[in-house]
This record gives structure tokens, C-alpha cells and sequence, in this order.
């Protein structure tokens, strides 16, 4: 299990494909005759690739729709349109078996660990839960062991197979819901915002066995959280949102050292860097305002009530997320460029 | 190793008047039905005119239960204050009486707090809200305590002040509730303003919006701030000094850049070495190994020993002392000199 730095994994074929992607939730008004008098649009036509093997960070402000798109892509919300495959397997259109097979190889890690896991069962009972949904993943008679050998993947004792949430702290319980998403053996994980509601010594930990355990069994992440730097650090490949839609989408690089979008540009010189001595060098760009309500947001480009380059193009015309002369790697700006000294 | 300290005061000198705020060697326990839970042992802290302190810890490391304390806000019991001084302008304020704590609260030391939501009452307008404290206790009139919430609000930035007072707490956003809740605070223009957490809800680009608020106003007002945190991100970006808490302690203190350029504490190392850099790519990320101590059972010795990768015997049998490195700065740590001198990182 040796882990080849991250800048050195192989991309592999792709795996999860998602294409224009949109999910409105109705604005209803009046009590028994509801009427429709509006569209939350959480989603906005998102389109990404995931390859085997590969990280993609999905980063943005709370209401860009990151949480949505990662419940539309485990089939807890039905979407508003759009398409998803997985392998050859159309994510939407699938039922009864085929969904069951789809779900087994797609999991998730969810943010809060206190609330995630039933306290009223043991952790052998959580971790082995999706055995009995799926019984063809380990016959009976295996399943202590089974659950055993995942307590000591995710670096718990498998002797606390009987203990319950309440025994085990944040940074643990948050291993014991890894160690249930490992259970099926999925190709994909969906990790929403899974280091967030961790302490600093302790999310280092959990970010370390998400890494090692990626190498072992070659999964594929989709990591949601609003942290830049904890993306940064895990991701191969990162998409920023903004209500609803992919503003911009590259590597690692393209994003952090290359960025072209404006909103990524004040989003990264935002974020408080722990070094004093960078107080002064740094150019921060103030964003003004709030981020608009998804139920009415700006025509043309979405960002354009808080942008210093905003033009009359950017309220007539969608900006679509496509590559841009600044840099190869798709951005929806009109007036995409580098910005030196971010 | 050198000589230990006697009980130092840590950093700066006190000047000749004394330090506007003075905690000094606070312990305080939680009784709870399952025994004592050692919260505080032994804190230390100082603040002077116009500077901003920054109290950095972790969940349940006491960085707030201490602020609390200053504020008179702890709930007793379960808290129970064993031993120690709250000093503000000379005077203990633990010794005061309920009356006159409430003299001090609000007007002379003022506390924002992380959720503003569940911070405002939810059923009375904001305008009403900031205006109550100035009615309640400087005696104003409806009118003019009106008149005074639209200058406060367009002293905290909050777009069309006037228009915005009858709105509702649910009415405004996240960053635009917590421009509230520092309106309430600044009412009585305190000389001190401690703000726990005050950023932790809010989104990246309001986080920035906020903390450059707090340093404008603390400048324009000439107030000193106690900032309250677990990112060690927003503390570089603001604060003059820094307070670490471990378990109830003080374990490192010093001025900002020497914190960071060179730990002299294994924790505060240990905390730098585990956050991901946005400025860098990553490779592996050092931990800390283990988990924080359960405050009814802190480990003998130095309360860090058992995830210290410089622990000796001497830390499992002795409580280290704050050690003075020179510059103001102390950590208690038998072994800060090699910690701070060891910077391979």
C-alpha cells in the first residue's frame, strides 16, 4: 500500500459522467390549491467527468447547490432533467435491481457524524446494515468478519464491533461512517463536506485515511466542502460553484496557481492563509454583498452582481463553462484571464 | 533546559496603570452527576488597550468556558469558578455583585457569539432589538434609541439602515446577522470586545467581509479584542497576539509571527504541521496522534504527553511550568527550547 503522491496517480477511464444536470425545487404559494409561482434552482445544468481513480473537488459558498448535486447523484432527489451515467448504466433511468446494483456501487460519507449513524444500534450493526440489503456481498455466515476487517481498514479496533455511536468520538464515528460506505465495496464515493465538523488535529487523521484508503481499493471521489485548502490537499481535479452552476473546472493547478474565473480568483485570495508574515503581500479581493437567492438569480451570467468586471454582455449573455484563451481549462467568464499575484 | 518561571505574567510588561483586562491563574470545574470535569486549571491572560488577543483551541480545550467567565454568563452550576482573578481596570470583577457585574457587562466588556440566528430573538425586529439595550440602560427614548440603532447599523455597513429596522432577524443573511449582533454590541461602546467564533457559520467571502469589519471598528474605536477561534487561517489575517489552550491550559503564548514561524509548544507545532495549505499541493499530512483528553480524567504530568512525540518521562511525572523564551513569549513545555529550535518541517 504504498501511496504514490497524488500528482502521480493514473487517471483511468471514466467512470461517472454527468450532462446538464438541473434540479428546480417548486416555489408553491396558498394552502390547499398550491400554485406554482417560482423555481429554487439549485442545480443549473452541470455537466462533469469522473475518471477512475481520481478526486474531483466540488467547492463553493452554502446554496451553490453542491449538497443538492450530491443527492441527485445517490438518487435522493429525482432531477429536474438531465442525464448521469455510471460505467454504461444510465443513473436516472434505472429501477429495482439494476438501481440496487448501482447503489451498491456508489456510496456516501455524510458531513455531521453525531447525527449520521442510529445510536440505538452497535457499530457492527451500522457497518453491516447494507449486507442485508445486499446479501449477495457476503454470505451470512461471514459478515462479523467482514465488518471486522472494515473496523481495521478505517483504523478502529474490531473489537469494539458491539459499542455503540455514543461511545466513540467525532473523529471516530466519522470512520465508522467511512467504514459503511467501504462495506459494498463501491467504485465511487460521495463525500459531503466529511472533514467539516472535525477538529484540526483530527481532521488531518480522516483526510490521511480517506487518501490510503483510495489508494488500496482504487475508488473514485467526489469531495464536496467549502474548505479550499482541505480540496486543495485531496483533490486531483476541482470544480467551483456558484448558484447552481460550474464556473470554472481544471486541475489542481489550473485552478489554484491559474485561475481565470473572477469568482474563483476572490473566493481563493478570500481565504485566510495561516501565515502573519503573508498579511501585507497579499491581494485580497473584497467581494461586496450576498450571494443572490437561487429562486431569482441574476439573468446572464450568475456572478455578475458582485463582479468588479461586469459588462452589459454579462447581463444579456450566458457565459458557458468552456475553454478560454487565458488558459485551456474551462471557465464561465466572457472576460477570463489570469490574475498575477493571487 | 533553563530555570522555570515563577507564575510569570506572561508576554508584554504590565504598564505602569496595570492591563485593561487580567485573567489570572482561573480554574474552574463543571460538577456534573458523573464527577468533575476540569475545565479550566490555571489561565492566564492579559489584555491592553486597543490590541487584539487571539485564544486559539479546539473543541473543549476551555477557550470559551474562560470567556464566559469574563463575561459573568456562565451557567453556576454546573460551572463552579475554584480559584482565581478577573481583573478589568484594576478592580476583580469576580468579586463584584450581580448589580454591579451588570455595570460592567455590555458597556465596559461586550460579547458576540458565533450563531447569530439563535443570538436574536426571532420575534421582534432587529431596529427594536439593538435600540433596547440603549432604552434599558442609558434611559433613552423610543425616538432616539432609533435614531442611534440606524447609526450603529450604518456603522456596521449594513445597506439602507433606516429602511432594514423593522425587518426580522430570519429577514436578513447569515453575514448581515452577525452585522447585527456587533451593532448590539457596540451600543454601549465598550472598551472590550470579545468574539467567539465569530466567523465559523459564515461563508468564505463573508468570513472576510466580517473579520475586516471587526478590524476597522476595533481600530476606529480604539477597542481591544478577544478573538476566539479554532483557525489557525483567521488568527494569522487579525490578531497581534496568541493564546494556545490545551485541556484547560495555556500551553503556548507569544506574538503572532514568532507563533507561527517557529511553535515552541509540540501542540501548536503539531496543529501547523495538520492543516492542509491552500498556498501548497499535498502530500501526506502530519497528525497528531491520539485524541484529546476527557477533561474528568486529564492524564497526569503535562496533558499532552500521550500524543507528544517529545515526551519524556519527565512530562509523564511533572506539570510543566510556563517557560519564558524571551520576546514575551512562554510555552509550557519541559522541552520548548528544542520544539521552538527544531523547525524541520
Amino acid at each position: 500500500m504504498t501511496a504514490p503522491a497524488s500528482s502521480t496517480k493514473v487517471r483511468g477511464e471514466t467512470i461517472l459522467s454527468v450532462n446538464h444536470l438541473v434540479k428546480h425545487f417548486p416555489v408553491t404559494q396558498g394552502v390547499l390549491f398550491k400554485k406554482h409561482v417560482g423555481a429554487v434552482k439549485a442545480v443549473d445544468g452541470v455537466s462533469f467527468e469522473l475518471r477512475r481513480g481520481e478526486t474531483l473537488g466540488i467547492v463553493g459558498e452554502s446554496g451553490c447547490g453542491k449538497s443538492t448535486l450530491a443527492r441527485l447523484l445517490m438518487r435522493l432527489e429525482k432531477p429536474t432533467s438531465g442525464r448521469a451515467t455510471l460505467g454504461a448504466q444510465d443513473l436516472f433511468a434505472a429501477s429495482g435491481s439494476q438501481l440496487r446494483r448501482i447503489r451498491r456501487n456508489m456510496q456516501m460519507v455524510m458531513q455531521d457524524p453525531y447525527t449520521s449513524l442510529n445510536p440505538r444500534m452497535t457499530v457492527g450493526d451500522i457497518i453491516g446494515e447494507p449486507f442485508e440489503i445486499h446479501p449477495e456481498a457476503a454470505p451470512k455466515g461471514s459478515r462479523q468478519r467482514r465488518v471486522q476487517e472494515l473496523l481495521d481498514v478505517v483504523g478502529l479496533n474490531p473489537e469494539h464491533i458491539n459499542r455503540y455511536p455514543h461511545q466513540f468520538s467525532g473523529g471516530q464515528r466519522q470512520r465508522i461512517g467511512i467504514a459503511r460506505a467501504l462495506a459494498l465495496r463501491p467504485e465511487v464515493i460521495v463525500c459531503d463536506e466529511p472533514v467539516s465538523a472535525l477538529d484540526v488535529s483530527i481532521q488531518a487523521q480522516v483526510i490521511n485515511l480517506l487518501e490510503e484508503l483510495q489508494d488500496e481499493f482504487g475508488l473514485s471521489y467526489i469531495f464536496i466542502a467549502h474548505d479550499l485548502s482541505v480540496v486543495r490537499h485531496i483533490s486531483d481535479r476541482i470544480a467551483v460553484m456558484y448558484l447552481g452552476r460550474i464556473v470554472e473546472i481544471g486541475t489542481e493547478d489550473e485552478i489554484y496557481e491559474r485561475a481565470t474565473h473572477p469568482y474563483t480568483q476572490a473566493l481563493l485570495s478570500a481565504a485566510p492563509v495561516p501565515d502573519p508574515d503573508a498579511r501585507e503581500h497579499r491581494t485580497v479581493i473584497r467581494l461586496t454583498g450576498d450571494v443572490p437567492s437561487p429562486a431569482d438569480p441574476p439573468s446572464g451570467c450568475h456572478f455578475r452582481t458582485r463582479c468588479w468586471k461586469a459588462q452589459d454582455i454579462c447581463a444579456t449573455q450566458d457565459p458557458q463553462t468552456v475553454l478560454r484563451a487565458a488558459d485551456p481549462h474551462p471557465s464561465a467568464c466572457h472576460f477570463a484571464e489570469l490574475r498575477p499575484g493571487l | 533546559m533553563s530555570q522555570h518561571a515563577v507564575r510569570p505574567t506572561p508576554a508584554s510588561p504590565t504598564p505602569p496603570g496595570g492591563h485593561l483586562l487580567e485573567v489570572r491563574d482561573l480554574h474552574i470545574e463543571f460538577r456534573t452527576g458523573e464527577g468533575v470535569a476540569k475545565v479550566i486549571n490555571g489561565v492566564s491572560y492579559h489584555l491592553d488597550p486597543g490590541e487584539t488577543l487571539a485564544v486559539l483551541g479546539e473543541s473543549g480545550s476551555g477557550k470559551s468556558v474562560t470567556a464566559q467567565a469574563i463575561m459573568g454568563i456562565l451557567d453556576t452550576p454546573p460551572a463552579h469558578i475554584s480559584s482565581g482573578q478577573i481583573r478589568y481596570q484594576g478592580r476583580d470583577l469576580l468579586g463584584l455583585s450581580e448589580e454591579q457585574r451588570r455595570q460592567v457587562r455590555g458597556k465596559e466588556i461586550a460579547m458576540i457569539f458565533q450563531d447569530a440566528l439563535s443570538a436574536l430573538n426571532p420575534v421582534f425586529p432587529v431596529g427594536w432589538q439593538i435600540g433596547e439595550t440603549l432604552r434599558q440602560r442609558l434611559g433613552m427614548s423610543r425616538a432616539d434609541a432609533r435614531r442611534r440603532a440606524v447609526e450603529l447599523m450604518d456603522l456596521v455597513q449594513i445597506p439602507g439602515a433606516a429602511k432594514r429596522l423593522g425587518d426580522y432577524p430570519h429577514q436578513f443573511s447569515g453575514g448581515m446577522r452577525q452585522r447585527v449582533m456587533i451593532a448590539m454590541a457596540l451600543a454601549m461602546e465598550p472598551k472590550v470586545l470579545i468574539a467567539d467564533e465569530p466567523t465559523t457559520a459564515l461563508d468564505v467571502t463573508v468570513q472576510a467581509q466580517i473579520m475586516d469589519l471587526l478590524a476597522d471598528l476595533r481600530r476606529d474605536l480604539n477597542m481591544a479584542m478577544i478573538l476566539i477561534t479554532h483557525d489557525l487561517g483567521v488568527v494569522a489575517d487579525v490578531a497581534d497576539r496568541i493564546a494556545v489552550m490545551y485541556a484547560g491550559r495555556i500551553v503556548e503564548h507569544a506574538d503572532v509571527r514568532s507563533l507561527y514561524r517557529a511553535p515552541a509548544h509540540p501542540y501548536t507545532k503539531g496543529l501547523l504541521e495538520s492543516i492542509p495549505r491552500l498556498d501548497q499541493r499535498g502530500g501526506k499530512l502530519s497528525t497528531i496522534r491520539g485524541l484529546p483528553p476527557n477533561l474528568m480524567r486529564i492524564p497526569s504530568g503535562c496533558p499532552f504527553h500521550p500524543r507528544c512525540p517529545y515526551a519524556q518521562q519527565v512530562c509523564v511525572d511533572v506539570v510543566p511550568h510556563d517557560l519564558v523564551l524571551g520576546d514575551g513569549r512562554t510555552s509550557a513545555c519541559h522541552f520548548a527550547q528544542e520544539v521552538r529550535d527544531d523547525r524541520a518541517r
